[in-house]
């Protein structure tokens, strides 16, 4: 891809992702029940080391974040490259925007790369649902800056005074929407109600994203992209041996208070999930002096967000008003796409956001189309599975997508032997109503 | 494994205990640290002729070359005359250890024969010169007979001129009389020709009885000493460079578990390092089975010797693997060597990321113990699979390849269990011997690039698989050696980086033992 020139601003050059390195995805309370993020990113970073041999160098940012953190973690990205092998004088932030966290900092990474401020850099996201910030609760914590702030003897006493037993109830950090009071869950039944999505159908999409993923595995496709953490070598979550019949006896779990049937289960949704993901980004000049061959380049990217609170898109249908415009600046259609990698959230997720696409009223009235904006061709969707099989630490997911996506769009373009784009589309729904989607082109 | 047993005889009350039940004491091993220097003390080079001429040249001239300010420090002085003022007056007396003539065979006095010695021992530098251009000292303080009450810290015995078996009682007997007064963890080494059919009888009766010689003389030795010996094929120098090369190991600390052993020196192939603290400067190496123990050890290894590291095991133990590619600064390759294109994706990464690809180690193995009666199909076909085929069909790959032209080495890990056998392990003593067949024939396929393929039989190692043993059979085992303990991954990886290495271009096809000469096998 040659240099765009724009009409404002500095030259712009590629940027490439190079490489990728993730730890296995893990059930929540499972192997990395006592791996906090810190140790994963940490781990995670350094398997990415050992894979391209960075040791001791100093690279031009890391930008990692977790959706769960603690506190003590402001400075976690920073502190996960502290304890790794890279150079100690290796730049790096937190960045944080939900569950869009590792694909938006492999966007704006790959921004400062194709400016000249970068010229490598790791994009990283990491998630612990088992070792989650628990807090003391909201009037314990009043109680306890308020005495902290006391002068005097009286007014520590009068502090004191108001602790109630019911202090002791920690305040421990769920998925509910703070504005809605709901969670993830329940907002995506009311989406899945909205569009009539089957229950067939989400189990359909969830067997599909076990056995890609499961074939995945057994091909050795992740043997470059994935280093074992605490003797787990493959997503935990996923189930080989997993079939229609047994996702079909599942009970429902969200939406069982709507009028409508509930469809969605614990096996048509993602489980709580740890893990961390890392993706190695760099100029073609970088990647040259450290003997790496770009897999794809990072082309442009798209943020979206939707009223879900008072209007009437659901929480996770960001996206579906992301990708028509990103697409729609760079002139392409869903059919120039070789892969398309929409975020398994759940099963009814990737659903709702085709039906709202293949929905001539929606593109009409929601995206001042003249009908539908396209349809996903099912076979270019999700290749090697995705979080229903693989799970979904939060803030690792977009790395895991973006590392898959990279070296299946490099393999296509080698199979394939001639200079035809081959494209990737990656779709990201996050809490909050946001969604960023991006594209990728093989190297 | 900690060796506590070796911990107890070596301190305090439980070592005198143990000194008065005349218990086995195993000596503590020093390993080799960059930078210290080859040798503590003296060298005392035996025997006449141009090799052990040459030789005397190469020890003694010092780096800077013949003439320089080394060759003349090192070499013994004309003035040294009686024990207490000669070079070694620094060393411990230990007169009263010496039998009353240190020199058996010469009448003459010490110190003039000491003077006539020095001489011969440098004004061969010029056909030493001749022979090999690029050598250069070592700059050691050589003798070439005993100075009495002196204590060598290493003895080379050359007897590449005898001809007859009445020939070796001189420099062996001569020899004989320093061997009280070697300080623990010295050297022994022979330097002797090969017997062969063509000899005449007693040629051949002398040479093999350097066999006998070093390997019962290396039983004897004591304190963590060895014997072991370099054995010359017809017209191959004692200054060629595998020869120099091996005697260098086997001098050095590097060979501290390996004892008993005779290698041999099949050609004049293969270059003398620059610098022989990082002979694998510039070389990049591939290393399988790395995750742990004695891969992890080659690994960290060839990468202190200077070479550029792949370190390759199962995806499955990527995490431990990656922790040894960022010690060594290598890049970790999570691939099964059993695959089909494992040779293939080998050579992409070692030449994509690095450039090249010169010196591969096969050291993934695996063991299914079982007695053959009682043995499934899938543990023979298991170990067979990742100790000998992956190999063959990674060296098939390599070879094909046309990639590894500039002096590769390949270095496969056989096992003393593939040369004596060992109960339960017919599948892997079958990989292992079949290992030592196959890097004999694999040889002489890489000499016309310089190249070569060899293995190293380790006896018992202290690794995760032997600490698995009952603790009855692994104290035992340990004591089943001259060395009387097991030795450590690094003593297999020091063996390895040695055959890895520049100057071993002339070992082709051979075996090293690294067993601290066990009892078992040859």
């Amino acid at each position: 891809m040659p240099p765009v020139h724009r009409e404002h601003g500095p030259e712009q050059r590629p940027a490439y992702v190079l490489g990728a390195n993730r730890i296995p995805f893990a059930r929540a309370g499972g192997p990395y029940a006592h791996a906090s993020n810190g140790d994963m990113l940490t781990a995670t970073l350094d398997g990415l080391v050992a894979r391209f041999g960075l040791q001791g160098e100093r690279l031009g940012a890391v930008a990692a974040g977790a959706v769960l953190k603690h506190s003590r973690d402001f400075n976690l990205t920073r502190e996960a490259v502290l304890g790794s092998t890279l150079s100690p004088e290796t730049p790096a932030y937190d960045e944080q925007q939900a569950c869009a966290t590792g694909l938006e900092t492999v966007v704006s990474l790959s921004n400062k790369i194709r400016l000249g401020q970068l010229d490598s850099a790791v994009a990283g996201g990491v998630d612990s649902a088992s070792d989650a910030p628990i807090a003391v609760n909201e009037h314990l914590r009043r109680v306890l800056l308020d005495l902290s702030h006391a002068r005097s003897l009286g007014a520590r006493l009068k502090a004191v005074a108001r602790l109630r037993p019911g202090d002791l109830a920690p305040s421990v950090p769920s998925t509910a929407e703070p504005r809605t009071g709901l969670s993830m869950g329940e907002h995506q039944a009311l989406t899945t109600a909205q569009w009539g999505i089957a229950r067939e159908a989400q189990d359909e999409v969830a067997l599909t994203s076990h056995q890609r993923l499961a074939a995945a595995w057994e091909s050795g496709f992740f043997d470059d992209l994935v280093t074992p953490f605490r003797g787990l070598s493959r997503d935990a979550n996923l189930r080989t041996d997993t079939s229609l019949e047994k996702l079909a006896g599942l009970p429902p779990v969200f939406g069982r208070d709507l009028p409508t049937p509930a469809t969605m289960t614990a096996g048509n949704s993602t489980p709580l999930s740890d893990g961390a993901s890392t993706v190695l980004l760099g100029s073609a000049e970088w990647a040259a002096e450290h003997a790496l061959t770009p897999l794809a380049a990072v082309v442009d990217a798209e943020a979206a967000a939707v009223d879900f609170v008072h209007g009437v898109d659901g929480l996770l249908m960001a996206p579906a008003f992301a990708v028509p415009r990103l697409l729609a600046r760079n002139g392409l259609t869903l059919d120039d796409f070789a892969i398309i990698e929409i975020h398994e959230a759940f099963a009814a997720t990737v659903l709702t956001t085709l039906a709202a696409w293949e929905s001539a009223e929606f593109g009409r009235e929601r995206l001042g189309l003249d009908g539908p904006f396209g349809t996903v061709d099912r076979s270019r969707l999700n290749v090697h599975g995705s979080s229903l099989a693989a799970g979904h630490p939060f803030a690792a997911t977009g790395g895991r997508i973006v590392a898959t996506a990279a070296k299946e769009l490099h393999a296509r373009r080698v199979a394939r032997g001639d200079n035809a784009p081959v494209r990737a589309l990656v779709s990201v729904c996050a809490a909050g109503g946001l969604g960023v989607a991006a594209i990728l082109e093989a190297a | 494994m900690a060796d506590t047993y070796l911990d107890l005889v070596n301190h305090g009350l439980t070592g005198k205990l143990a000194q008065r039940l005349g218990l086995p004491r195993p000596a503590p091993l020093r390993r080799h640290r960059p930078g210290e220097p080859l040798l503590d003390g003296p060298l005392l080079l035996l025997g006449t002729g141009d090799d052990a001429d040459a030789l005397a040249a190469v020890f003694s001239t010092g780096p800077d070359g013949p003439g320089g300010p080394g060759g003349d420090r090192d070499a013994p002085g004309g003035g040294a005359g009686p024990a207490g003022d000669g070079p070694g007056a620094a060393a411990p007396a230990t007169a009263e250890l010496l039998p009353p003539s240190a020199h058996p065979g010469s009448t003459e006095p010490s110190s003039r024969s000491d003077a006539d010695d020095a001489g011969s021992a440098t004004t061969p530098v010029t056909s030493a010169a001749q022979g090999a251009a690029e050598v250069t000292g070592w700059g050691l303080e050589v003798h070439r007979h005993p100075l009495p009450g002196l204590r060598y810290a290493a003895v080379v015995l050359v007897l590449t001129t005898v001809t007859h078996p009445d020939g070796l009682g001189g420099p062996v007997l001569e020899a004989a009389g320093v061997l009280r007064g070697l300080p623990s963890g010295s050297r022994l080494v022979t330097v002797s020709r090969a017997a062969t059919a063509e000899d005449a009888p007693a040629v051949a009766a002398a040479r093999q009885g350097v066999d006998g010689l070093l390997r019962s003389l290396a039983k004897e030795l004591r304190g963590g000493s060895t014997g072991n010996g370099i054995v010359l094929a017809d017209g191959v120098p004692a200054t060629a460079p595998a020869a120099l090369g091996a005697l260098r190991f086997f001098l050095s600390r590097r060979s501290a578990y390996v004892d008993g052993q005779l290698l041999a020196i099949d050609s004049t192939a293969g270059a003398l390092p620059d610098d022989w603290e990082r002979p694998l400067t510039g070389r990049v190496a591939v290393v399988t089975g790395a995750a742990r123990g004695i891969g992890a050890a080659i690994a960290e290894t060839l990468a202190r010797d200077g070479a550029r590291v792949v370190v390759v095991d199962v995806p499955a133990a990527g995490e431990q693997l990656a922790a040894v590619a960022n010690r060594v600064h290598g890049t970790a390759l999570q691939l099964d060597v059993t695959a089909e294109d494992a040779g293939a994706r080998i050579l992409e990464h070692a030449t994509g990321r690095h450039g090249r690809l010169d010196i591969v180690v096969h050291n993934a193995g695996i063991t299914r113990d079982k007695l053959l009666a009682n043995m499934s199909e899938d543990k023979w076909r298991a170990v067979l699979a990742v100790n000998l085929d992956a190999q063959l069909r990674i060296n098939q790959a390599l070879l094909t390849s046309g990639d590894l032209t500039d002096a590769p080495r390949l270095v496969s890990l056989a096992s003393t269990s593939g040369i004596a056998g060992n109960r339960g392990q017919t599948n892997y003593a079958t990989s292992k011997a079949g290992v030592i067949g196959m890097v004999r024939a694999t040889a002489p396929l890489l000499v016309p690039f310089g190249g070569t393929a060899n293995a190293v039989a380790p006896g018992f190692i202290e690794t995760d698989m032997t600490a698995r043993m009952p603790a009855l059979t692994r104290q035992v085992a340990r004591r089943l050696s001259s060395l009387q303990q097991g030795g450590l991954p690094v003593d297999v990886a020091e063996t390895v980086a040695f055959l890895a290495s520049p100057p071993a271009g002339g070992i082709v096809g051979r075996v090293l033992r690294v067993c601290g000469q066990s009892m078992v096998g040859q």
